[in-house]
Formats: C-alpha cells, structure tokens, sequence
C-alpha cells in the first residue's frame, strides 16, 4: 500500500487550493456558509482566504483545505495507449520494413462539434507546436474530413479509401454530448460489422484511455498528444494484429 | 491619432485598391442574384413572423409553397395576401401558420401590392428609426462611464434565463457588451426557430424571441449601471439575412458578420454566402449594428506568424465588401487576433505589432480583437498570464472591441467566476497602463516596426495575387486559412436564384434608397 495525499509544503499535509460561486449575496454569512461547505467536502480544515460579489446574488470564493483522504497508489489502475512514441522517421521506417505500404489514416471531429483544432493538431502538415502532423508522414496517408462531419459520413469515407485507422476527434463535452456520440459511432460501426476493420482512435482534451476503452475503442488521448504518439499506437496495434494472424 | 509604425501609406492605398478590383467581380455576381434566406429576410421585414404547430416558420412556409419563384421575388406574394384578404400581418400570419397557402390566391393588380409595400415599409422604417434614436439616446447620456476598449464577454447556457442572470452579472462587473453564442450547428440550419428556448448544446438558439428576452434584460441593467451594454449575436450561416433582420427589429447592437467565414468554416457554399453577406450587412447599416468580422478563425488553422498577412488581406476585402452594402466604416468591427504559440521568443513584439499595424491602417473601424484560444490549454494559470498580456496589447494599441480570453478556454463554456476573473484582469490591466502608447515611440530598425512593413508588404502582394486569379478561385485554391473550397461544393446553393426580369422586392430598394446604393442590376 502506497498512501498518497496532497502536497502543499510538507509531505501528507494534504493542501488544497479551491475557487467556486455560491448563489447568494456577499456577506459575513456567505462567507461562513462557504468554510462550511468546503469542510462538508471532506475538509477537516477551511480558510476562505477571499470572498467578493459577482453580482447582488452570486459570491466568489477562494479556499484552502487540508484533508486527511487519500489514495493507494498501488492499487490505481491504468496504462497509456503508448508508453514511449516513435518519432517520425522510425515511424515511417517500422511501416516500410513491417508493412510493405503506404497505411491509410482518415480523422474526423464528429456531430455537431465544430472545432477542428485537435483533428488539425495531429493530422495537418503543419502538427501543433513542432511536431509535424500525419499529413507530413511520408509512410501514411492522412485524410482529415474536418469538423461536423456525420459519424456515416466518416465511416462511409473510411470504407470507400480503405482506411486502416479512423481517427475521431470531440472537443464540446456540454452534457457529455462526446459520450453519446462516440456511443453511437461504435454501434453503427457494429450494426455494419466493421468494428474489427479498423483501429479505432479518439482525441479530445477530455478523453484518456480509460474512457476510450470503456467507450470501445482501440485508444484514447488527451491533451498534450502530438502525432507521433497516435502514429505509433496504429502502426503497433497494426503490427500486433498482423502477428495475431500469422 | 498619431501613426506611430510610419507605413507607407502608397501600399495601404494600393491595398484598398486591389480589394475593391477584387469585391467588384463578385458583386457582379451578387446585384444579379437572390437567395431563398434573401426572400425570407425580406418577408421578415414585412412583417412575415410565427411558426406552425410542427415549428416550421411562417417565412419558411411561404419559401416552400413558392420554391420557383424566388428569382421573381417572394415579398409580392405575401403582400398580396394582405391586399385581397384584408387581413393586417398578425392576422395573415396566424392564418398561414394554420395552413392558408397564399401562392394560390389570385394575383391583385400591381398598384394594390404596391400600396400594401409602402405601408408596411414604413412600419419598418419607424421601427429601425426608433431603434437607432433610442441607442443613441443611451449612448450620448451615459456617455461620460464609456470605457475603451469595450470589455465583451460570452454567455452561453443554452437557456436563455440561465443567460439573463449569467449576463446581468457580467454588465454589473464591468462588461460592456454581452454575445449570447448560438448552439452549436445553428449555422447549418436552413430555417430560424421560433420562440423561446432553454435547450442547447455550446449555446443558445438565435430566435426573435430570446434576443427579445436578453434586450430587455440588458436594458434594465444599462439604467442601473449608467453604461449603454451592447447586445450581439451571430449574423453567419445559412440564415445570414434572417438573423440580421431579427436583430435590427430588437435593436441588437452589434453582428458577428463575416463575408467569407461561412465558406471556409462551415463549408457553405460561396455564391449563397456572399449573396447573402451583401443583403444582411444593408440590413445591418440601416439599423447601424457594428458588425464583427472573423478573421481571428484564420489564425487557428494557420499559424499566426507566417499566416498574419491573410488577416490584412482579408480585413481589407470584409471593408471594401461592406463599403459596398452602404456601410460606414465606423460600423465595421474588423477582426483579428492574439494567437501566437506562446513559447515563441519575442512573439509578444509581434503581436504589438500587428495589433497596432490594424489600429493604423483602419483608424475609423471599431476593431474587433480576439484572445488566445489555440494555445489555451487546461493550465488556467498560464492561461490567465497569457490574457494579462493580450489586455495588455488591447488597451496599449487602442482596440475598440475586446473580446476577453477565459482562463478555462479549452475547458468548458465559461462559469460565471471565469468570467468575473476576465473582467477583473482587463479592467486592472486597461486602468493601470492608460497612456502608455503616448508615452513610447519605435526605432526606425525596431522589430515592432519592420514587422508591420512585412505584414503589409507580404498582404499586397497576396491581395495581387488573389485579383489575378480571382475571389472564387483563390478560395478554391486554399489561399485563405488554409481552406480549399469549390465554388459549387459546399451547402445551400440550390437556394440561390438569378433575378429573372421583372424582379421585384420593395425591402431591398428601400435599404438601397436609404442607403444611397445605386440600384445596377435590374435583373438580366
């Protein structure tokens, strides 16, 4: 058992940092229905270091807390689609000598998700903060569809280009609209039986692998992927099916 | 104010010219087209309003009974209803929403239709003249607390009297202008929804009535702050022309209304877009909305360094096709924006610099700048440094409209604490250097001055360019945010129509009269 608290100064002191909006107006009282709060939390201690109005009937809190919940770390459980990335070049050079061929990537932001700048972030030439995206990949052709595309629609494109991996991309998660989406382009993906046809990626800051496994599909990243992590996960989980069937 | 970077103003001119040569062909195009969103506009105007028990809008059903005769103009049809059945609008419309299909009452003479148009055009002209005298009137009596730049902030619940309180808050902490951001895929939507709404995904439904609801919400907080606080919303979409009319009719104050971002970021079709972005901008002048143009979108799927110029280009195209629909420049909100990758060295100089370069060349304009948003990530204290810089930038190179970053960007729609956070970091940021860019001037060598030469270099040669090969082309090729788009790909063209001889509608010769546009293209 390895019992892990949070660090403010001294190791197990369990310090937390808070901000939150209670609906009444600013006052002494607000201020003590506050420090309650937060002790109702699981807070043995709470200062509420600020306090000020919003408007007539909403106050801003700042608060720090120290609890004595903790977490055994050993007995948390979770791995990383990719525990270390290939770079482009190794990429490229793991498809050549293990695949013989070009490999087929499409990407979508899906539903009504308008934003495209996590797609772009992996799939366009250009990558995001350096790192050059699966468009720049000699070995893999990258079709990025854009954003509000139809989960059909994706899966329509996936089948007719043969793709080998679909990328699928969600960024709005207001009333888990992600999770219902995603839901839905795995069943459609079932009801056609092509579920095992392709490896199956998804992308947002508030996706993991966790979620994405349990959601099913083949990986999850959150924030902070470039495009060699997802561009190593497909080329080994293409490669791991390849020995499957050997 | 004084021109502090020393551009040349030959290529600033040289620039305003090849827009126009540019925006010219294409209006070509646009004084000989309708559009199906056009006609519903127009009937809006007229008085044309409601929805029937399946929520199809009474414009709509109209559109839809009379689908071959939009190149010939809808509005004649509706008043001509009103001439034969003397029933006045609400009337008319109720009896529409109930099933009457006025495409098959019998054609009245020209004259009754005609008399009919004049009457209900001046109904709308008071009400768009009241609508601006009233703006005018607040504006110049709380004159004295006007702040620069103006804060905006976005609400967006979904429901709009979860929006009301989010946005009484805001004014009451220091906003100046509140954006009720629509639903997510409202753009696409090819009718607007009627009534009010308390369901959406990313934001809130655009409807007549819930910019009702929030105008007289931000009326009452305007008497109690002594600040005019401006209402905006979202002029793009299929619905350009629509949206704009709603919004003259409850006084918004300001359109997010781009020319081109409809075709490169919601793959609407180019033809349908700038037919429409013409009509809804005449809509948009008359009632003297400020409108906001989206040139900050670029710099999300282009880089911010190498793609700057795309910006200038593009300001420069938004004032020429605006200027075309009859607009002052002091109602065009050009946009741009501080996107640069953060970690660059020195990327703070160049973001002054572009800021100002924007401020210099478009001296009239009330400038619409944008926060950081592609490198916002879920580090809300980075990001809350990061915005510090940006208000910085906004207030020293005098922006007129500033839209405030969120620290939780990238997270979630904003709490209302976030937005609290944003109004509290600009107002420290706007009082605590006000005067700064007096204070300063820049070396002749100075990165903050060859920047802008470069930029302004780099947008006249982009401009020539795009005039050689033309608007459409230049789209199709990806030479705006890096975007290829073919003029007859895209949604919403089967809803443009040419003017056949004969066309006729009394909504678009009033805006033009009033405007002082000359009316070229009487159909072919």
């Amino acid at each position: 058992m390895k019992p892990i608290k949070a660090y403010g100064d001294t190791l197990g002191d369990g310090a937390i940092q808070l901000s939150f909006t209670l609906p009444v107006s600013f006052g002494g009282k607000a201020k003590e229905a506050a420090k309650i709060y937060v002790q109702k939390m699981g807070f043995k201690s709470a200062d509420i270091v600020h306090a000020e109005p919003l408007s007539e009937e909403f106050t801003f809190f700042v608060a720090y807390g120290k609890t004595d919940n903790y977490v055994d770390y050993d007995s948390v459980e979770y791995s990383e689609a990719v525990d270390k990335a290939m770079s482009m070049d190794e990429v490229n050079a793991f498809i050549k000598q293990n695949f013989k061929r070009k490999i087929v990537i499409v990407g979508a932001c899906t539903g009504f998700d308008a934003h495209t700048v996590g797609i772009d972030a992996i799939m366009n030439m250009k990558g995001y903060n350096h790192h050059f995206g699966l468009e720049r990949y000699p070995m893999i052709e990258a079709l990025n569809m854009g954003s509000q595309v139809p989960n059909e629609k994706l899966i329509e494109q996936a089948v007719k280009i043969n793709a080998d991996a679909i990328l699928v991309s969600q960024i709005v998660t207001q009333k888990d609209t992600h999770i219902k989406n995603l839901t839905n382009f795995i069943e459609l993906l079932e009801a056609e039986k092509l579920r095992k046809r392709f490896i199956l990626v998804v992308g947002g800051p508030r996706i993991n692998n966790k979620l994405a496994a349990e959601i099913g599909f083949d990986a999850g990243f959150g924030s902070g992927t470039y495009a060699e992590d997802v561009a190593t996960f497909i080329v080994k989980k293409m490669y791991e099916r390849l020995s499957e069937k050997k | 104010m004084e021109k502090k970077l020393k551009l040349s103003e030959k290529k600033i001119e040289k620039a305003r010219t090849l827009a126009e040569n540019i925006t010219g062909k294409i209006q070509n195009y646009i004084d000989s087209h309708t559009t199906v969103a056009v006609e519903r506009a127009s009937l809006r105007l007229l008085g044309a309003d409601g929805a029937d028990k399946n929520g199809v809008p009474v414009p709509n059903i109209i559109a839809d009974s009379l689908k071959d005769k939009c190149g010939f103009g809808l509005c004649k049809y509706y008043l001509n209803a009103l001439a034969k059945t003397g029933l006045d609008v609400k009337e008319l419309n109720e009896k529409i929403a109930e099933g009457l299909d006025i495409s098959k009452i019998d054609m009245a003479d020209l004259k009754s239709v005609e008399i009919k148009a004049k009457e209900e055009i001046e109904k709308l002209d008071k009400r768009l003249e009241e609508n601006v005298s009233y703006r005018n009137k607040k504006l110049s009596e709380f004159a004295e607390n006007e702040k620069k730049p103006w804060i905006y902030v976005i609400v967006a619940t979904g429901n709009i009297y979860e929006d009301v309180k989010q946005a009484k808050a805001a004014a009451s902490q220091g906003a100046d202008i509140i954006a009720v951001i629509r639903t997510t895929a409202q753009s696409l939507l090819d009718y607007v929804p009627y009534g009010a709404t308390t369901e959406g995904f990313g934001g809130t439904y655009a409807t007549q009535e819930n910019f009702k609801i929030m105008r007289k919400a931000l009326d009452e907080v305007s008497e109690k702050e002594k600040r005019y606080i401006r209402l905006v919303n979202y002029c793009s979409g299929l619905c350009m022309p629509e949206i704009a009319a709603m919004g003259a009719m409850e006084r918004l104050d300001m359109m997010l209304n781009d020319s081109m971002y409809g075709i490169l970021f919601r793959d609407i079709n180019m033809y349908r877009t700038f037919t429409d972005q013409f009509f809804s901008r005449m809509i948009n002048a008359r009632a003297e909305i400020i409108i906001n143009t989206g040139e900050d979108n670029y710099l999300t799927t282009s880089d911010a360094v190498e793609k700057a110029h795309t910006v200038l280009a593009s300001q420069f195209l938004n004032e020429s096709f605006a200027k075309r629909a009859g607009m002052k420049e002091e109602l065009m909100g050009l946009g741009h924006a501080f996107e640069m990758n953060p970690e660059i060295k020195s990327g703070f100089l160049m973001e002054f610099s572009q800021a100002l370069m924007a401020r210099e060349i478009f001296d009239k304009h009330p400038l619409k700048y944008m926060p950081p948003t592609k490198f916002m990530t879920g580090d809300i204290f980075k990001g809350y440094a990061m915005n510090t810089m940006f208000n910085f930038v906004s207030k020293a190179t005098g922006q007129t409209i500033e839209l405030l970053g969120m620290l939780t960007e990238a997270i979630h729609t904003p709490y209302m604490q976030d937005r609290a956070l944003a109004i509290k970091n600009a107002l420290y940021v706007h009082n605590n250097i006000d005067g700064f860019l007096e204070e300063i001037e820049f070396k002749k060598d100075s990165t903050i001055r060859k920047r802008a030469a470069q930029v302004l270099d780099e947008t006249v040669q982009m401009l020539s360019s795009v005039k050689k090969i033309g608007l459409f082309k230049a789209i199709e090729s990806g030479m705006f945010a890096d975007v290829k788009r073919p003029p007859e790909g895209g949604k919403g063209l089967e809803g443009v129509f040419e003017k056949e001889n004969g066309y006729y509608n009394p909504v678009e010769k009033y805006l033009k009269n009033k405007l002082g546009i000359a009316d070229t293209a009487e159909a072919k």
